[in-house]
């Protein structure tokens, strides 16, 4: 690991005057289950880290009568311990398809969200894009995209939680260097594809950071998560889905369904969306928004594999959140 | 000259100060700084768990742990279980069990062991299998390790009555 100065601020205002306006420079630490690996591997040579572990505003859970603001820094654990996620089931269930208690208590809210790709090319140090999409168009890449793959970028979102906290409408509470600096952003728009490499895998500035997740009541929403996975082990999954629905009089009135690992973001099917909402939810229902889902999808050379997975964990989300048998594991 | 970073932590129950680079893991600290071997490093990336030790509580890979974050807290390792030259139900069963062969990956299972009894002390074999996740063995095959951890269970629930 390249020698750095290691911050440890106590207030987010501290936090924002550590962070530097240029890339590179500064790297954010919460539970350190990415970056430190990333940092061992001289994938990531800041000069400076800035340590969000002392700053207690980033560690509460906060129901009001609106939403629950969850901070930064709340361990993965602790958010599926708390009560709240009673009324989230997609998070509690994607925390705990999650296989490493270590991680688990190690790993945070805001660090989940901001992991970096677990792309091999981009963990063998040849870039986020992998020679501008080469090294994964020709070599093995049976765990990239299988949707938004058609630029430079063909990493999967690694996300585990951000599929889940998209269907239930999250959004993002993230701080900037200038006083009131602060910005409330829908999940699914803090995620973008980068176009070359100086861009990361979302719209946070480098002297930016999450401060927090903000989770709208769900007024009758019910919600599952669900992971197609080699095994029952540690692994990522191989895709993923999270279903949120509103159901009156047996019918699904409003939806929103996210897919991780298949796209350079966490990916929203408007396709399934369209294909469940005004109709009940039952197997055939749930079978065609899994087969609208992957109308869409082009696969590499090597993934095709995963439009069927895709396929399969859209239905099985969506009858998961009606409280139908899955015919899958969980 | 490199900067070095005072660290007052507690560890086995003992005040413990150290100085480290802030580049420095807790693990690294751990058994090159003060000797505490017990810790192993394995994949030093977070996937094997041999490296498992208890802060504030929580189980953690000590390889993904800065030690300068470590100011303040209250650390367990497998060196702090044994009681008066007396082993710790967990690392009883471990060896009445067979559930090792070349032991790199013991300390880390036993830690990841306790984390799981002291906040379930109960589990089912599914609930073991799935807690010790993040823990490999590359010997023994995992039987005997779950067998070792049920039998901590019943041993500790008996202590405790």
């Amino acid at each position: 690991m390249k020698a750095f100065e290691y911050a440890s601020p106590r207030t987010e205002r501290e936090v924002l005057e550590l962070l530097s306006a240029d890339r590179g420079h500064t790297e954010i630490l919460a539970g350190g289950t990415d970056l430190i690996g990333l940092m061992k591997k001289m994938i990531v040579k800041p000069d400076r880290v800035v340590s969000l572990n002392r700053v207690d505003s980033l560690k509460t859970i906060d129901a009001n009568s609106t939403a629950v603001h969850v901070g930064a820094m709340v361990t993965l654990e602790d958010l599926a311990d708390n009560p709240i996620c009673e009324f989230y089931p997609a998070i509690r269930q994607a925390i705990g398809e999650m296989a490493s208690q270590q991680l688990r208590a190690q790993g945070t809210v805001g660090g989940e969200l901001c992991q970096r790709p677990r792309c091999w090319f981009f963990r063998d140090k040849r870039g986020l894009l992998a020679e501008r999409g080469r090294a994964v168009e020709e070599g093995d890449n049976r765990f990239h995209a299988i949707f938004g793959n058609r630029g430079l970028a063909k990493f999967s979102a690694p996300s585990r939680l951000a599929p889940a906290l998209i269907a239930l409408d999250a959004r993002v509470r993230i701080l900037g260097p200038n006083p009131g600096d602060e910005t409330l952003m829908p999940l699914e728009v803090f995620y973008r594809t980068p176009k070359s490499e100086r861009e990361r895998e979302h719209t946070l500035e480098p002297n930016q950071f999450v401060s927090q997740v903000i989770l709208p009541h769900p007024e009758g929403r019910v919600s599952a998560s669900y992971e197609v996975r080699h095994g029952m082990g540690p692994e990522y999954p191989l895709v993923a889905a999270a279903a949120s629905v509103l159901v009156t009089g047996g019918i699904v009135r409003e939806a929103r369904i996210a897919l991780g690992q298949v796209a350079p973001t966490p990916w929203i099917s408007r396709e399934a969306i369209d294909a469940i909402v005004g109709l009940p939810i039952n197997y055939e229902t749930a079978e065609a928004a899994g087969q609208a889902a992957v109308s869409v999808a082009s696969p590499l050379s090597h993934n095709e594999y995963k439009v069927q997975l895709a396929k399969v964990a859209v239905k099985r989300a969506l009858l998961k959140a009606a409280g139908l048998e899955t015919g899958g594991l969980s | 000259m490199v900067r070095k970073t005072h660290v007052a932590t507690t560890i086995n129950g003992e005040p413990v100060e150290f100085l480290c680079e802030a580049r420095q893991s807790l693990l690294e600290v751990l058994r090159e700084t003060l000797g505490l071997t017990g810790s192993k490093e394995g994949c030093n990336n977070g996937n094997c768990g041999a490296c498992t030790v208890l802060l504030d509580g929580q189980p953690v890979d000590s390889c993904l742990v800065l030690a300068v974050e470590v100011e303040g807290a209250q650390i367990t390792t497998i060196e702090g279980l044994s009681k008066d030259s007396r082993l710790h139900p967990i690392q009883q069963c471990f060896l009445e069990d067979a559930a090792l062969q070349c032991g790199i990956c013991t300390p880390g299972f036993i830690m990841s062991a306790k984390a799981l009894l002291d906040r379930d002390p109960n589990p089912s074999e599914h609930a073991i299998r799935f807690q010790l996740a993040g823990n490999l063995c590359r010997c023994t095959g995992y039987d005997k390790i779950i067998r070792a951890v049920q039998d901590s269970a019943k041993r500790m629930a008996g202590q405790n009555k």
